[in-house]
């Protein structure tokens, strides 16, 4: 039962924390480091499901969260349609689209698979950027009306803040719930050894498939949200590659396969982000800080930090999942 | 009694090497059936034929009475079609008993995993690797990966089950303890279909033997025929006037 399971109250009493601290004393600069810690968090959680739960590399994982942005500002700009149906929608249709190119890509494996991923970037970016109904390379401006049925704008940016913080909580407790699930256990023999999974009888082609598609959803959803909140969406914001690598970071810091590790390693690293971007004398050195802490961590902790606790405390695997 | 498994005609070509050409024979039901001959003489790929990893070029396979020439080895395991490595595979990354859950879950009764663990617990049980249960799978010994790897196929609940080199490289300690795992897996109802270099187990264990040489069957019979056949010695040891073949050429 995933009511019996340690994490799950502790990601619901995590989201608790976000939606109360800054709405007590409507403190909006908190409101806004929290909502990048929430989004590392939606996208290296669902990037561990392929990195961490079935062993392939997805170097484009970005490119969910970029698709879902456009999608939905464009139900919401030209379509007129509200907020949520928007989100949701967008969910779907990156999903599926990824279930499509799963089923090409996914009989790479290895290194062929991860420039595959890199490839898929690349390709869907040069498209947006030549796609006449998305703006071209300007991109699109979230009208003033969209803010309109949410209260107007002040009221819309908190209602989308809670909106990422649900998504947050929802992507920890599905990687919580895959985790604990035959779905899951069947990814766990892929990752471990492909051929002898097949042989075991997993179906490894349906579900390497399912995944890709599984983890492009909450993505999309919060990529509609922040390019909504954002006001503005561009394919060089959209599709930043640095962003899918930097998610990479933040997998291996925490400890791909856990998804304690995902959370942790999403959010201590988005604040390390943070304060090197804003302080004047380290701007961009934070892509620096990035590749040594990589290689710090392959080196040095292949499991990151949560494989370091399992080390140091073995019951501890028990309750961190 | 019925044949489960008919394998008629059924050929496999790498290139210019004919790995299995034209073999045919049949596995009755309750039957352990053994499968012999030099290395290289195409033993490994001829189970890689009948459980799916590859296709075969010419004939057809027959299991249970369903067609499964064509079908890949996660569908074959369905049916209830499970086999082991020759070179161990065990999901170092998991624990002994996820490993075998993974058997009871994708196997042919397609368990919750719920009941797949309670399966995989009793087969441990069985195979003598309970005590193991919890341990990494790559922590086990050869003879426990060995027995892991039968473990996870049991798990399935197969009524065939393909048993690839399960003794090579165990002690005579392990192999007589996995020649009474053997034995006890038929008598509680599955069928062995297995591979082996070790003669005196499988001269012991079989019912029937087929010899493959050169990816030809040379001969299928019972034991006590099959070391008496003429083609199989010759397969195994040379010609037997082939010392005065080359004193004479020399």
């Amino acid at each position: 039962m995933i009511l019996r399971r340690p994490l799950l109250w502790l990601i619901l009493l995590l989201a608790a924390l976000f939606a109360w601290l800054p709405l007590h004393g409507n403190n909006v600069s908190l409101r806004e480091d929290l909502i990048l810690v929430a989004l590392a968090i939606i996208l290296t959680s669902n990037l561990n499901l392929m990195i961490g739960y079935t062993g392939y590399v997805n170097f484009g994982h970005i490119v969910f969260y970029g698709l879902g942005g456009y999608v939905g500002v464009y139900l919401m700009t030209v379509r007129g349609w509200h907020l949520v149906p928007s989100a949701v929608t967008a969910g779907f249709a990156v999903s599926l689209m990824a279930l499509l190119f799963g089923l090409g890509i996914l009989r790479l494996r290895g290194a062929y698979f991860a420039l595959a991923t890199i490839g898929v970037l690349v390709a869907v970016q040069s498209f947006v950027s030549n796609f006449e109904p998305w703006g071209r390379s300007t991109g699109m401006y979230v009208s003033f009306e969209s803010y309109a049925p949410l209260g107007g704008p002040r009221h819309a940016l908190w209602t989308t803040y809670f909106l990422i913080v649900a998504v947050m909580a929802l992507s920890l407790i599905l990687s919580l719930g895959i985790k604990a699930s035959k779905f899951g256990l069947g990814l766990f023999a892929i990752r471990e050894d492909e051929d002898a999974a097949i042989v075991l009888g997993v179906n490894a082609t349906i579900y390497k498939a399912i995944i890709y598609s599984v983890s492009a959803f909450l993505p999309a959803v919060a990529g509609t949200l922040m390019f909504f909140k954002n006001g503005t969406i561009d394919p060089s914001i959209a599709f930043e590659f640095m962003l899918s690598l930097e998610g990479i970071v933040m997998l291996m810091l925490g400890g791909q396969g856990t998804v304690a590790g995902s959370a942790l390693g999403g959010g201590l690293y988005e604040r390390l982000r943070s304060y090197l971007l804003t302080s004047p004398r380290l701007s961009e050195f934070h892509l620096v800080i990035a590749g040594a802490l990589l290689l710090l961590v392959i080196r040095l902790a292949p499991g990151g930090l949560i494989g370091w606790l399992y080390r140091l405390v073995p019951r501890s695997r028990e309750v961190i999942e | 009694m019925t044949a489960l498994l008919e394998v008629q005609g059924i050929s496999k070509r790498f290139g210019g090497l004919l790995a299995v050409g034209d073999v045919s024979f049949n596995l009755m039901e309750g039957e352990i059936l053994g499968l012999i001959g030099p290395n290289g003489a195409g033993k490994t790929t001829l189970f890689n034929l009948v459980n799916g990893v590859y296709k075969s070029d010419t004939g057809s396979i027959i299991f249970s009475s369903k067609n499964i020439t064509r079908s890949s080895p996660d569908q074959v395991v369905h049916l209830g079609l499970a086999r082991t490595h020759q070179i161990v595979r065990p999901l170092n990354g998991m624990s002994v008993l996820e490993n075998v859950t993974v058997g009871a879950c994708f196997g042919r009764e397609y368990q919750s995993r719920r009941t797949a663990r309670i399966t995989a617990l009793e087969v441990l049980e069985r195979v003598g690797l309970a005590s193991r249960a919890n341990s990494p799978a790559s922590s086990l010994t050869l003879a426990g990966k060995k027995r892991l790897e039968v473990a996870r196929a049991l798990a399935a609940r197969p009524k065939l089950l393909l048993l690839d080199e399960v003794l090579a490289g165990l002690n005579p300690t392990e192999i007589a303890q996995m020649i009474d795992l053997v034995r006890s897996i038929r008598d509680s109802g599955v069928s062995v279909f297995m591979i082996e270099h070790v003669m005196q187990a499988i001269m012991n264990l079989s019912d029937r033997i087929v010899v493959l040489n050169l990816g030809r069957k040379i001969a299928e019979a019972p034991p006590r025929e099959v070391v008496q056949n003429p083609d199989v010695i010759v397969a195994y040891l040379g010609s037997p006037d082939i010392l005065d073949k080359l004193r004479g050429s020399a």
